[in-house]
Protein backbone atom coordinates (compact mmCIF):
# COMPACT_ATOMS: atom_id res chain seq x y z
CA UNK A 1 0.00 0.00 0.00
CA UNK A 2 2.64 2.66 -0.91
CA UNK A 3 1.64 4.87 -3.68
CA UNK A 4 -0.72 7.85 -3.32
CA UNK A 5 -0.74 9.06 0.29
CA UNK A 6 -3.64 11.63 -0.04
CA UNK A 7 -6.58 11.67 1.69
CA UNK A 8 -9.76 10.13 0.76
CA UNK A 9 -12.04 12.35 -1.44
CA UNK A 10 -15.49 12.95 -3.13
CA UNK A 11 -13.59 12.33 -6.30
CA UNK A 12 -11.79 8.82 -4.95
CA UNK A 13 -15.79 8.14 -3.74
CA UNK A 14 -17.06 8.70 -7.53
CA UNK A 15 -14.10 7.00 -9.25
CA UNK A 16 -14.77 3.92 -7.48
CA UNK A 17 -18.68 4.19 -7.96
CA UNK A 18 -17.38 4.68 -11.83
CA UNK A 19 -14.45 2.06 -11.83
CA UNK A 20 -12.23 4.20 -12.67
CA UNK A 21 -9.57 3.79 -9.61
CA UNK A 22 -6.04 2.27 -9.93
CA UNK A 23 -6.21 -1.28 -7.82
CA UNK A 24 -4.35 0.16 -5.06
CA UNK A 25 -5.83 3.19 -4.46
CA UNK A 26 -9.25 1.27 -4.60
CA UNK A 27 -7.99 -1.26 -2.00
CA UNK A 28 -7.42 2.04 -0.27
CA UNK A 29 -10.93 3.96 -0.83
CA UNK A 30 -13.11 0.47 0.23
CA UNK A 31 -10.71 0.49 3.15
CA UNK A 32 -11.98 4.07 4.65
CA UNK A 33 -15.17 3.05 3.99
CA UNK A 34 -15.49 0.31 6.24
CA UNK A 35 -14.82 2.75 8.82
CA UNK A 36 -17.03 5.07 7.53
CA UNK A 37 -20.14 2.88 7.45
CA UNK A 38 -22.64 6.00 6.29
CA UNK A 39 -20.86 6.87 3.57
CA UNK A 40 -20.12 3.29 2.01
CA UNK A 41 -24.24 2.71 1.94
CA UNK A 42 -24.36 5.43 -0.03
CA UNK A 43 -21.77 4.87 -2.28
CA UNK A 44 -23.06 1.26 -2.28
CA UNK A 45 -26.58 2.97 -3.16
CA UNK A 46 -24.82 4.73 -5.84
CA UNK A 47 -23.75 1.64 -7.59
CA UNK A 48 -26.86 0.55 -7.63
CA UNK A 49 -28.21 3.10 -9.11
CA UNK A 50 -25.63 3.33 -12.01
CA UNK A 51 -26.52 -0.26 -13.13
CA UNK A 52 -30.23 1.14 -12.97
CA UNK A 53 -29.82 3.72 -15.29
CA UNK A 54 -27.05 1.83 -17.57
CA UNK A 55 -29.63 -1.29 -17.56
CA UNK A 56 -32.61 1.45 -18.31
CA UNK A 57 -30.88 3.12 -21.10
CA UNK A 58 -28.68 -0.33 -22.71
CA UNK A 59 -31.73 -1.33 -25.11
CA UNK A 60 -31.82 2.22 -26.88
CA UNK A 61 -28.03 1.77 -28.30
CA UNK A 62 -28.76 -1.50 -28.93
CA UNK A 63 -31.28 -1.44 -31.69
CA UNK A 64 -30.20 -1.03 -35.33
CA UNK A 65 -30.23 3.27 -36.18
CA UNK A 66 -32.32 4.46 -38.63
CA UNK A 67 -31.40 4.30 -42.05
CA UNK A 68 -32.00 8.50 -42.03
CA UNK A 69 -29.00 8.78 -39.59
CA UNK A 70 -26.53 6.81 -41.93
CA UNK A 71 -23.95 9.04 -42.81
CA UNK A 72 -24.39 8.56 -46.14
CA UNK A 73 -28.16 9.44 -46.46
CA UNK A 74 -27.60 12.81 -44.52
CA UNK A 75 -24.86 13.94 -46.64
CA UNK A 76 -26.90 13.13 -49.43
CA UNK A 77 -29.39 15.85 -48.27
CA UNK A 78 -27.58 19.20 -49.08
CA UNK A 79 -30.03 21.19 -46.84
CA UNK A 80 -31.37 20.77 -43.74
CA UNK A 81 -34.62 20.02 -44.64
CA UNK A 82 -36.98 21.86 -42.58
CA UNK A 83 -37.17 24.99 -39.55
CA UNK A 84 -37.54 22.16 -37.16
CA UNK A 85 -34.78 22.61 -35.04
CA UNK A 86 -33.30 26.14 -36.00
CA UNK A 87 -36.47 28.24 -36.55
CA UNK A 88 -34.27 30.64 -34.27
CA UNK A 89 -30.89 30.64 -35.88
CA UNK A 90 -32.61 31.07 -39.34
CA UNK A 91 -35.12 33.71 -37.82
CA UNK A 92 -31.32 35.14 -36.70
CA UNK A 93 -29.80 35.46 -39.85
CA UNK A 94 -32.60 36.60 -41.72
CA UNK A 95 -32.69 39.49 -38.74
CA UNK A 96 -29.06 40.31 -39.85
CA UNK A 97 -29.32 39.79 -43.28
CA UNK A 98 -31.99 42.94 -43.38
CA UNK A 99 -31.63 44.18 -40.62
CA UNK A 100 -29.07 47.69 -40.76
CA UNK A 101 -26.33 45.56 -39.09
CA UNK A 102 -25.23 44.80 -42.25
CA UNK A 103 -25.70 40.94 -42.94
CA UNK A 104 -23.77 37.99 -42.61
CA UNK A 105 -23.77 35.75 -44.82
CA UNK A 106 -25.65 33.29 -43.02
CA UNK A 107 -25.00 30.03 -45.20
CA UNK A 108 -23.46 28.18 -42.21
CA UNK A 109 -27.00 27.42 -41.23
CA UNK A 110 -28.47 26.24 -44.55
CA UNK A 111 -25.98 23.37 -45.30
CA UNK A 112 -23.19 24.81 -47.10
CA UNK A 113 -20.23 23.80 -44.58
CA UNK A 114 -19.52 26.04 -41.91
CA UNK A 115 -15.67 25.19 -41.94
CA UNK A 116 -14.63 28.52 -43.04
CA UNK A 117 -11.75 28.61 -40.95
CA UNK A 118 -10.81 31.64 -39.62
CA UNK A 119 -9.22 33.70 -42.45
CA UNK A 120 -8.87 37.38 -40.80
CA UNK A 121 -5.52 37.17 -38.31
CA UNK A 122 -7.84 38.86 -35.50
CA UNK A 123 -10.12 35.69 -35.53
CA UNK A 124 -7.22 33.33 -35.47
CA UNK A 125 -5.83 35.04 -32.69
CA UNK A 126 -8.92 35.61 -30.67
CA UNK A 127 -9.50 31.59 -30.90
CA UNK A 128 -6.23 30.98 -30.23
CA UNK A 129 -6.63 33.52 -26.60
CA UNK A 130 -10.23 31.69 -26.18
CA UNK A 131 -8.36 27.90 -26.18
CA UNK A 132 -5.63 29.03 -23.90
CA UNK A 133 -7.76 30.99 -21.15
CA UNK A 134 -11.19 29.71 -21.38
CA UNK A 135 -10.27 26.33 -19.85
CA UNK A 136 -8.38 28.80 -16.69
CA UNK A 137 -9.73 27.64 -13.32
CA UNK A 138 -7.80 29.64 -11.11
CA UNK A 139 -6.78 32.72 -13.38
CA UNK A 140 -9.46 33.53 -16.61
CA UNK A 141 -8.93 37.05 -16.02
CA UNK A 142 -6.17 39.54 -15.28
CA UNK A 143 -8.70 42.08 -13.82
CA UNK A 144 -11.86 40.97 -12.87
CA UNK A 145 -15.42 42.46 -13.41
CA UNK A 146 -15.61 44.10 -10.15
CA UNK A 147 -13.07 46.42 -11.30
CA UNK A 148 -14.73 47.40 -14.22
CA UNK A 149 -13.91 51.01 -14.77
CA UNK A 150 -10.28 50.61 -14.04
CA UNK A 151 -10.35 47.08 -16.46
CA UNK A 152 -12.01 49.32 -19.05
CA UNK A 153 -9.92 52.33 -18.93
CA UNK A 154 -6.40 50.85 -18.27
CA UNK A 155 -7.13 48.59 -21.50
CA UNK A 156 -8.61 51.74 -23.49
CA UNK A 157 -5.40 53.30 -22.79
CA UNK A 158 -3.23 50.75 -23.77
CA UNK A 159 -5.02 49.90 -27.07
CA UNK A 160 -5.09 53.61 -27.53
CA UNK A 161 -8.77 53.07 -28.14
CA UNK A 162 -11.73 52.95 -26.27
CA UNK A 163 -12.41 48.90 -25.52
CA UNK A 164 -16.30 48.83 -25.02
CA UNK A 165 -17.56 46.14 -21.99
CA UNK A 166 -20.96 45.67 -23.15
CA UNK A 167 -23.56 44.60 -20.52
CA UNK A 168 -24.80 41.06 -22.00
CA UNK A 169 -27.22 40.35 -19.43
CA UNK A 170 -29.88 40.28 -21.87
CA UNK A 171 -27.98 37.21 -23.58
CA UNK A 172 -27.49 35.45 -20.34
CA UNK A 173 -24.24 36.62 -20.09
CA UNK A 174 -22.12 38.36 -16.59
CA UNK A 175 -18.50 40.42 -17.03
CA UNK A 176 -15.64 38.01 -15.93
CA UNK A 177 -13.37 40.79 -16.29
CA UNK A 178 -10.35 40.85 -18.95
CA UNK A 179 -6.47 41.05 -20.09
CA UNK A 180 -4.24 42.29 -22.26
CA UNK A 181 -2.73 40.23 -24.69
CA UNK A 182 -0.05 40.62 -27.43
CA UNK A 183 -0.94 40.55 -31.14
CA UNK A 184 2.03 40.90 -33.19
CA UNK A 185 3.78 44.52 -32.33
CA UNK A 186 0.58 45.88 -30.60
CA UNK A 187 -1.86 44.59 -27.90
CA UNK A 188 -5.05 43.14 -27.94
CA UNK A 189 -8.15 43.37 -25.06
CA UNK A 190 -9.83 40.00 -24.16
CA UNK A 191 -12.95 40.45 -22.24
CA UNK A 192 -14.53 36.82 -20.75
CA UNK A 193 -18.36 36.48 -20.17
CA UNK A 194 -19.85 33.69 -18.72
CA UNK A 195 -23.34 32.17 -18.24
CA UNK A 196 -24.91 30.32 -15.07
CA UNK A 197 -24.12 26.96 -16.87
CA UNK A 198 -21.10 28.08 -16.80
CA UNK A 199 -20.47 28.77 -20.47
CA UNK A 200 -17.33 31.18 -20.92
CA UNK A 201 -16.89 33.57 -24.69
CA UNK A 202 -14.72 36.25 -24.95
CA UNK A 203 -14.84 39.35 -26.75
CA UNK A 204 -11.74 39.84 -28.35
CA UNK A 205 -10.80 43.66 -29.87
CA UNK A 206 -7.49 45.49 -31.12
CA UNK A 207 -6.79 48.16 -33.24
CA UNK A 208 -6.38 47.99 -36.75
CA UNK A 209 -7.83 46.05 -40.23
CA UNK A 210 -8.73 49.31 -41.89
CA UNK A 211 -11.30 52.07 -40.89
CA UNK A 212 -14.44 50.98 -42.67
CA UNK A 213 -17.19 48.40 -41.64
CA UNK A 214 -17.49 44.52 -42.31
CA UNK A 215 -20.41 42.37 -42.62
CA UNK A 216 -20.33 39.94 -39.57
CA UNK A 217 -18.26 36.80 -40.75
CA UNK A 218 -18.44 33.28 -39.32
CA UNK A 219 -15.78 30.91 -38.36
CA UNK A 220 -16.12 27.34 -36.41
CA UNK A 221 -12.95 25.34 -35.44
CA UNK A 222 -14.24 22.46 -33.88
CA UNK A 223 -16.77 23.46 -31.54
CA UNK A 224 -15.51 26.71 -31.33
CA UNK A 225 -17.55 29.19 -32.97
CA UNK A 226 -16.53 32.98 -33.44
CA UNK A 227 -17.77 36.12 -35.25
CA UNK A 228 -15.77 38.74 -36.16
CA UNK A 229 -15.83 42.14 -37.75
CA UNK A 230 -14.63 45.20 -38.17
CA UNK A 231 -15.92 48.84 -37.35
CA UNK A 232 -14.71 52.24 -36.84
CA UNK A 233 -10.91 50.87 -36.90
CA UNK A 234 -11.18 48.42 -34.82
CA UNK A 235 -11.17 44.71 -35.03
CA UNK A 236 -14.18 42.34 -32.75
CA UNK A 237 -14.34 38.72 -32.08
CA UNK A 238 -16.49 37.06 -30.05
CA UNK A 239 -15.82 33.45 -29.60
CA UNK A 240 -17.65 31.08 -27.48
CA UNK A 241 -18.51 27.09 -27.39
CA UNK A 242 -21.81 27.72 -28.05
CA UNK A 243 -24.26 27.95 -30.90
CA UNK A 244 -24.34 29.96 -33.55
CA UNK A 245 -27.91 31.69 -32.99
CA UNK A 246 -26.52 32.49 -29.55
CA UNK A 247 -23.13 33.67 -30.60
CA UNK A 248 -24.94 35.51 -32.89
CA UNK A 249 -27.33 37.26 -30.47
CA UNK A 250 -24.00 38.21 -28.21
CA UNK A 251 -22.39 39.93 -31.66
CA UNK A 252 -25.02 41.89 -32.38
CA UNK A 253 -25.14 43.25 -28.74
CA UNK A 254 -21.80 43.75 -28.85
CA UNK A 255 -22.31 45.56 -32.56
CA UNK A 256 -25.21 47.55 -31.21
CA UNK A 257 -22.99 48.78 -27.94
CA UNK A 258 -20.07 49.57 -29.55
CA UNK A 259 -22.15 51.54 -32.42
CA UNK A 260 -23.71 53.40 -29.36
CA UNK A 261 -27.44 52.17 -30.14
CA UNK A 262 -29.52 50.60 -28.35
CA UNK A 263 -30.34 47.11 -29.05
CA UNK A 264 -34.20 47.41 -29.58
CA UNK A 265 -33.51 49.86 -31.95
CA UNK A 266 -32.30 47.34 -34.51
CA UNK A 267 -34.19 46.77 -37.38
CA UNK A 268 -36.16 43.76 -36.73
CA UNK B 1 -14.43 11.97 -47.84
CA UNK B 2 -15.46 8.23 -47.36
CA UNK B 3 -13.09 7.98 -44.03
CA UNK B 4 -15.87 9.74 -41.73
CA UNK B 5 -18.76 7.37 -42.45
CA UNK B 6 -16.69 4.33 -40.61
CA UNK B 7 -15.63 6.75 -37.80
CA UNK B 8 -18.89 8.44 -37.23
CA UNK B 9 -21.39 5.84 -37.22
CA UNK B 10 -19.87 3.68 -34.53
CA UNK B 11 -21.03 6.39 -32.27
CA UNK B 12 -24.34 6.87 -33.53
CA UNK B 13 -26.01 4.45 -30.96
CA UNK B 14 -24.28 6.36 -27.71
CA UNK B 15 -25.77 9.60 -29.46
CA UNK B 16 -29.26 8.04 -29.81
CA UNK B 17 -29.15 6.79 -26.05
CA UNK B 18 -28.20 9.96 -25.34
CA UNK B 19 -30.56 12.00 -27.12
CA UNK B 20 -33.10 9.46 -25.66
CA UNK B 21 -32.09 10.15 -21.88
CA UNK B 22 -32.45 14.18 -22.80
CA UNK B 23 -35.62 14.41 -24.44
CA UNK B 24 -37.50 11.46 -23.53
CA UNK B 25 -39.04 11.52 -26.74
CA UNK B 26 -37.58 9.02 -29.57
CA UNK B 27 -38.82 10.94 -32.67
CA UNK B 28 -37.38 14.25 -31.23
CA UNK B 29 -33.90 12.14 -30.29
CA UNK B 30 -33.55 11.08 -33.59
CA UNK B 31 -34.02 14.18 -35.04
CA UNK B 32 -31.83 15.69 -32.71
CA UNK B 33 -29.38 13.09 -33.74
CA UNK B 34 -29.31 13.89 -37.38
CA UNK B 35 -28.89 17.43 -36.64
CA UNK B 36 -25.67 16.51 -34.54
CA UNK B 37 -24.66 14.46 -37.09
CA UNK B 38 -25.37 17.43 -40.05
CA UNK B 39 -23.62 19.56 -38.13
CA UNK B 40 -20.28 17.68 -37.16
CA UNK B 41 -20.21 16.83 -40.86
CA UNK B 42 -20.39 20.27 -41.98
CA UNK B 43 -17.50 20.81 -39.47
CA UNK B 44 -15.71 17.59 -39.94
CA UNK B 45 -12.39 19.63 -41.48
CA UNK B 46 -12.30 22.08 -39.00
CA UNK B 47 -12.78 19.57 -36.25
CA UNK B 48 -9.73 19.02 -34.17
CA UNK B 49 -7.21 16.60 -34.82
CA UNK B 50 -6.02 15.24 -31.75
CA UNK B 51 -9.32 15.56 -30.10
CA UNK B 52 -11.60 12.82 -28.94
CA UNK B 53 -14.02 12.53 -31.87
CA UNK B 54 -16.88 11.00 -29.31
CA UNK B 55 -16.30 13.72 -26.57
CA UNK B 56 -17.12 16.27 -30.07
CA UNK B 57 -19.80 15.01 -30.81
CA UNK B 58 -21.40 14.66 -27.50
CA UNK B 59 -20.37 18.52 -27.59
CA UNK B 60 -22.02 19.09 -30.55
CA UNK B 61 -25.35 17.61 -29.61
CA UNK B 62 -25.67 18.86 -26.41
CA UNK B 63 -25.53 22.33 -27.30
CA UNK B 64 -27.71 21.46 -30.10
CA UNK B 65 -30.22 20.42 -27.40
CA UNK B 66 -29.72 23.23 -25.07
CA UNK B 67 -30.38 25.84 -28.05
CA UNK B 68 -33.33 23.52 -28.83
CA UNK B 69 -34.76 24.10 -25.20
CA UNK B 70 -33.79 27.80 -24.86
CA UNK B 71 -35.84 28.63 -27.56
CA UNK B 72 -38.70 26.15 -26.86
CA UNK B 73 -38.83 27.55 -23.45
CA UNK B 74 -37.33 31.38 -23.15
CA UNK B 75 -39.36 31.54 -19.63
CA UNK B 76 -37.29 28.55 -18.10
CA UNK B 77 -33.68 27.57 -17.88
CA UNK B 78 -34.01 24.05 -18.41
CA UNK B 79 -36.82 21.60 -18.97
CA UNK B 80 -37.43 21.19 -15.35
CA UNK B 81 -40.86 22.69 -15.39
CA UNK B 82 -41.72 20.34 -18.35
CA UNK B 83 -40.38 17.19 -17.12
CA UNK B 84 -41.64 17.37 -13.31
CA UNK B 85 -44.95 17.48 -15.29
CA UNK B 86 -44.15 13.80 -16.17
CA UNK B 87 -42.67 12.79 -12.79
CA UNK B 88 -45.26 10.93 -11.03
CA UNK B 89 -46.68 12.16 -8.22
CA UNK B 90 -45.01 9.69 -5.17
CA UNK B 91 -47.78 9.51 -3.33
CA UNK B 92 -49.48 8.17 -5.88
CA UNK B 93 -46.74 5.30 -6.53
CA UNK B 94 -46.92 2.44 -4.71
CA UNK B 95 -43.68 1.16 -5.70
CA UNK B 96 -41.75 4.29 -4.69
CA UNK B 97 -41.19 2.70 -1.32
CA UNK B 98 -39.39 -0.25 -2.72
CA UNK B 99 -37.04 1.64 -4.66
CA UNK B 100 -38.96 0.44 -7.86
CA UNK B 101 -39.43 3.37 -9.17
CA UNK B 102 -37.89 4.19 -12.86
CA UNK B 103 -34.68 6.08 -12.38
CA UNK B 104 -35.44 8.02 -15.88
CA UNK B 105 -38.10 9.80 -13.77
CA UNK B 106 -35.37 10.63 -11.05
CA UNK B 107 -33.43 11.72 -13.65
CA UNK B 108 -35.76 14.25 -15.09
CA UNK B 109 -35.65 16.03 -11.80
CA UNK B 110 -32.58 17.06 -12.04
CA UNK B 111 -31.36 19.86 -13.70
CA UNK B 112 -29.77 19.62 -17.10
CA UNK B 113 -26.23 20.14 -16.02
CA UNK B 114 -26.56 17.83 -13.52
CA UNK B 115 -28.47 15.19 -16.10
CA UNK B 116 -25.57 15.61 -18.33
CA UNK B 117 -22.98 15.01 -16.17
CA UNK B 118 -24.52 11.79 -14.65
CA UNK B 119 -25.28 10.42 -18.33
CA UNK B 120 -21.87 11.01 -19.91
CA UNK B 121 -19.96 9.78 -17.10
CA UNK B 122 -22.59 6.93 -15.82
CA UNK B 123 -23.93 5.67 -18.72
CA UNK B 124 -21.39 6.92 -21.97
CA UNK B 125 -17.99 6.00 -20.09
CA UNK B 126 -16.61 9.58 -20.96
CA UNK B 127 -13.75 10.43 -18.87
CA UNK B 128 -14.41 13.05 -16.32
CA UNK B 129 -11.99 15.10 -18.15
CA UNK B 130 -13.77 14.38 -21.50
CA UNK B 131 -17.34 15.36 -19.80
CA UNK B 132 -15.67 18.30 -18.86
CA UNK B 133 -15.01 19.28 -22.27
CA UNK B 134 -18.09 18.49 -23.24
CA UNK B 135 -19.79 20.62 -20.49
CA UNK B 136 -17.33 23.42 -20.79
CA UNK B 137 -16.71 23.54 -17.23
CA UNK B 138 -13.38 22.29 -15.44
CA UNK B 139 -12.95 18.93 -13.95
CA UNK B 140 -13.93 19.85 -10.60
CA UNK B 141 -17.25 21.81 -11.73
CA UNK B 142 -17.80 18.20 -12.97
CA UNK B 143 -17.04 16.46 -9.59
CA UNK B 144 -19.03 19.00 -7.78
CA UNK B 145 -22.24 18.38 -10.05
CA UNK B 146 -21.59 13.94 -10.38
CA UNK B 147 -22.02 14.89 -6.36
CA UNK B 148 -25.14 16.82 -6.24
CA UNK B 149 -26.54 14.64 -8.94
CA UNK B 150 -26.20 11.13 -6.95
CA UNK B 151 -27.13 13.11 -3.74
CA UNK B 152 -30.15 13.77 -5.38
CA UNK B 153 -30.51 10.69 -7.34
CA UNK B 154 -30.06 9.06 -3.78
CA UNK B 155 -33.05 10.99 -2.47
CA UNK B 156 -35.69 10.17 -5.43
CA UNK B 157 -35.05 6.83 -4.72
CA UNK B 158 -34.79 6.19 -1.46
CA UNK B 159 -38.13 8.31 -0.76
CA UNK B 160 -39.58 9.43 -4.17
CA UNK B 161 -39.48 13.19 -2.02
CA UNK B 162 -37.35 14.48 -4.98
CA UNK B 163 -40.10 15.70 -7.34
CA UNK B 164 -41.67 17.13 -4.10
CA UNK B 165 -38.47 19.08 -2.80
CA UNK B 166 -38.31 20.62 -6.52
CA UNK B 167 -42.18 21.43 -6.63
CA UNK B 168 -41.57 23.62 -3.94
CA UNK B 169 -38.81 25.69 -5.49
Amino acid sequence: MSGDPRPVGEDDLHGLIDGRLEPERQALVEAWLVGNPARAAEVSTDRVLRERLRARLAPIAEEAIPARLRVANIRSRHLYPGASWFPMAAAAVLCLALGGAGGWVGHALHGVPAVAVAEAPATQDAVAAFRTFVVEAVHPVEVRADEKPHLVTWLSKRLGHAVAAPDLSAQGFRLMGGRLLPAGTEPAAMLMYDDDRGTRLTLYSRVGDGDGRTLFRFAREGDIAAFSWVDGGMSYVVTGRTDEARLLSVAQAVDAHVRGLAPDRRQP
Amino acid sequence: MDEIAPLIEPQIPALRRYAVALLRDREAADDLVQDTLERALSAWSGRRRDGDLRAWLFTIERNLFLAAVRRRGRRGADLGAEALEQVPDPSADPGAALGARDVLAGLDTLPEEQRSVLLLVAVEDLSYAEAAQVLGVPLGTVMSRLSRARTRMRGFLETGRTGLLRRVK
